[in-house]
């Protein structure tokens, strides 16, 4: 990537700015003219979707901050009457945050199953990759901190049974809990510290999309046929190409979040979190948002509270080596016979884990949480590696032209 | 496609053995009987009737006990809800004494309530509440209709029968309400507290509010037992979610034109995508 292009503007104002600081070549350069493979499928819109979601998220959030009282005594009623019902369209604004960090993870974890189907974390993208799992933690670091804001009952429980996690490392634990709290139990400080934060943590987010982008127009889309682009014929511009490709399916995806937020609005989240923060009387079961069940479930199955929290942690730090245990030279699972069966257990086991973080663990659950959690890690640490010496991959085509285009029309147009 | 249509069928039939009867994995309360309200559904609205005639339940009886305390007069007047004519809400806003100052001498005094105020608290503290109740706080009712829900589904149908049928919450109430009964045999009485199936335990501190003929409906709606309680439930389930009806309106509009526009982008993509082999 040169960041430039050659294009000469025509507008006279236009080539005074660019000739002194090239905005505007950059973003034809990056957003108009960047070579795209022409073989993306619609996994590869959710990235779009992605940018699309942080966005919403950010917008309502500043709008939000307008009417929220960050104070134990204040915050639940600042949501439930100021912005429920007395704020001009404040229940929208709130449907459309509090559900919007939902449909943010469905795309998230859409967007990491595929790259981990099409191998897009290989080389030469391993810092793409990296970058994307850094944004994940953030992102699973704001959303924990937003749902404790409204003050509910399982805001206040999950705030404490989390941040107690801490106290698992021996000698610093404490400490360290005791400094998330600023204090000596979740109150007031920890609230108003969790504001702070889930305030600053999305605009670190947004730095680190940026980031993200920059790395990926340095190497490149992969795509469904994991062949690096080899010559123009293997690409078209993005846009219009990818540009209106990625709006129909940003549209399509905003009419299934519209769906929940305009009719279903609680049903992703908890009943109980419609009570005030009550810290005399726990709820019967404390349970995080969906999307952290999966991992919750790692947590739990673990029979000690040290090992589940490295457990769980490590579900997330094993990503990072996930470019160097996978042995294969081949990316894209559609070459993979063997890999693509070991992919959709991968999923399988995490939806399992993912329900059975939503369940007591005792008895059969508990039993099943350990099996998944254990194939998680074997997945990764053993088959992945195995996978690259014992798969034998299917043939595959020379290009990008040639599997769209098929051999005979590709040798026919050369 | 077939598939899926089996899908669906099998799991409507588990969903007609399951419904109705209390789930069988050891939760200690009865499922809430469904009831059709007239809100549910995505054109769902209010019965106005209803919601006056649940308002005199919760104001004559429910409120010796419950606050309000999200719901201001002036909500009573307003669209998607009771709808009683200003001069109605003014009314019954001055049925009510409410505190207010300090004034000039410093000094706190009360005076009949305004459209602007909310519905006062019957205890003028939590303490006091609990000191009345046997040691039980009566929660606010503001959210309780989100607060509860009324039924448990085993784990792989919970989620669909919930997408389809709610939570549950205006039902729970409804049935709590009319849902008292004498404890089984051989069930040992709690003292202070009392048997109903509906409620997680079994016994709550709650007396039976209601018993039937409690209100004398204005139109002459015959105020039996669940028929209050259905009235009630409803009125809650209005005080939970005021904007229920310009949610559902506002969402209607948003889906039809986002799906022109989806339609509209799809024919823009096809036709640019056609100029090329892919
Ligand atoms: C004599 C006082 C009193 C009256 C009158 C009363 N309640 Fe209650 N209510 C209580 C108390 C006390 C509780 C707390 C029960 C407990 O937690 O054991 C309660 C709890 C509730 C609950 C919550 C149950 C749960 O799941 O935690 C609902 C719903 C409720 N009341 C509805 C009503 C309605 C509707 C009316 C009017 C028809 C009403 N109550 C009238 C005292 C009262
Ligand atoms: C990465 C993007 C973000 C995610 C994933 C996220 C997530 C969340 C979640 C899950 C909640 C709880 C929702 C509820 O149950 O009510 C919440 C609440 C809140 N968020 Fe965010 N958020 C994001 C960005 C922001 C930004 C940028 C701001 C402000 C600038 C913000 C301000 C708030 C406020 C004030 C609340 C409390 C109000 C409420 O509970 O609805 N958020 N957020």
């Amino acid at each position: 990537m040169s960041g430039h292009s050659t294009y000469e503007f025509k507008n006279p104002v236009a080539r005074w700015l660019d000739s002194r600081l090239p905005i505007l070549s950059v973003v034809r350069a990056q957003l108009v003219d960047f070579p795209t493979p022409r073989n993306l499928n619609y996994w590869w819109t959710f990235g779009g979707i992605l940018a699309t979601m942080l966005a919403i998220q950010i917008i309502t959030g500043i709008v939000l901050v307008m009417h929220y009282t960050p104070h134990v005594d204040l915050a639940f009623t600042s949501v439930e009457e100021t912005i429920m019902r007395d704020v001009n369209y404040g229940w929208l604004i709130r449907w459309m945050h509090a559900n919007g960090a939902s449909f943010f993870f469905i795309a998230v974890y859409i967007h990491i199953f595929r790259g981990l189907y099409y191998g897009s974390y290989k080389s030469p993208r391993e810092v793409l990759w990296m970058i994307g799992v850094i944004i994940f933690i953030a992102m699973m670091a704001t959303a924990f901190m937003g749902y404790v804001l409204p003050w509910g009952q399982m805001s206040y429980w999950g705030a404490v049974v989390i941040t107690n996690l801490f106290s698992a490392f021996p000698v610093i634990g404490d400490p360290i809990v005791k400094w998330l709290w600023g204090g000596f139990s979740v109150g007031n400080p920890t609230l108003q510290r969790f504001f702070s934060l889930h305030y600053l943590l999305p605009f670190v987010l947004a730095a680190l999309v940026f980031l993200h982008i920059w790395a990926l127009h340095v190497t490149g889309n992969n795509n469904p046929d994991g062949i690096e682009v080899k010559s123009e014929k293997d690409t078209v511009p993005f846009h219009p190409y990818y540009t209106m490709k990625d709006l129909f399916a940003i549209v399509v995806y905003l009419m299934v979040y519209a769906a929940f937020v305009f009719y279903s609005p609680w049903y992703l989240g908890h009943s109980i979190n419609f009570a005030p923060a009550n810290p005399m009387s726990t709820p019967a079961h404390i349970v995080p948002e969906w999307y952290f069940l999966p991992f919750y479930a790692m947590l739990r199955a673990i029979p000690s509270k040290l090992g589940g929290v490295v457990v769980m942690f490590a579900s997330i730090i094993i990503l990072f080596f996930l470019p160097w245990l996978d042995k294969s030279k081949v990316k894209s699972a559609k070459y993979r016979p063997l890999y693509r069966q070991f992919f959709w257990l991968l999923v399988i086991v995490c939806i399992i884990l993912g329900i059975c973080g939503s369940q007591p663990p005792e008895g059969a659950w508990l039993r099943v949480a350990q099996l998944a959690t254990a194939w998680y890690f074997i997945h990764f640490l053993i088959i992945l590696p195995l996978l690259g010496f014992l798969e034998k991959p299917k043939p595959m085509p020379s290009s990008i032209a040639e599997a769209v285009l098929g051999k005979d029309e590709e040798a026919a147009k050369a | 496609m077939k598939a899926i249509i089996r899908l669906f069928t099998a799991l409507g039939l588990s969903l007609a053995v399951i419904t109705g009867q209390a789930m069988a994995s050891g939760s200690e309360r009865k499922n809430a009987e469904d009831y059709d309200f007239s809100f549910e559904g995505p054109f769902g609205k209010f019965d106005r009737a209803q919601l006056q005639r649940g308002w005199l339940v919760y104001k004559e009886v429910c409120h010796n006990c419950h606050s309000l305390k999200y719901i201001r007069f002036r909500n009573l007047a307003e669209p998607g809800g009771p709808e009683f004519t200003e001069k109605q809400a003014k009314a019954i806003a001055a049925e009510f004494e409410v505190e207010d100052g300090p004034n000039d001498e410093g000094e706190m005094f009360t005076r009949p309530g305004r459209l602007s105020d909310a519905v006062p608290s019957p205890y003028p503290n939590e303490e006091a509440a609990k000191a009345a109740n046997n040691g039980a706080v009566p929660p606010d009712l503001s959210l309780i209709v989100k607060a509860r829900e009324g039924w448990d589904y085993p784990w792989y149908i919970s989620p669909i029968i919930k997408l389809f049928k709610g939570n549950g919450g205006a039902e729970y109430v409804r049935s709590l309400i009319a849902g008292y009964q004498d404890p089984p045999a051989g069930e040992e009485v709690k003292e202070g507290l009392n048997y109903n199936p509906y409620f997680p335990g079994h016994w709550l501190a709650m007396p039976p509010p209601l018993a039937g003929e409690d209100v004398e409906y204005a139109d002459g709606t015959k105020p039996t037992l669940i028929q209050e309680a259905t009235d009630v439930a409803a009125f809650l389930a209005w005080a939970s979610m005021p904007k229920m009806e310009e949610r559902k309106r506002i969402g209607l509009m948003a889906l039809l034109y986002m799906g022109v526009f989806a339609l509209l982008m799809l024919m823009v993509k096809q036709a640019i995508w056609s100029r090329i082999k892919h």
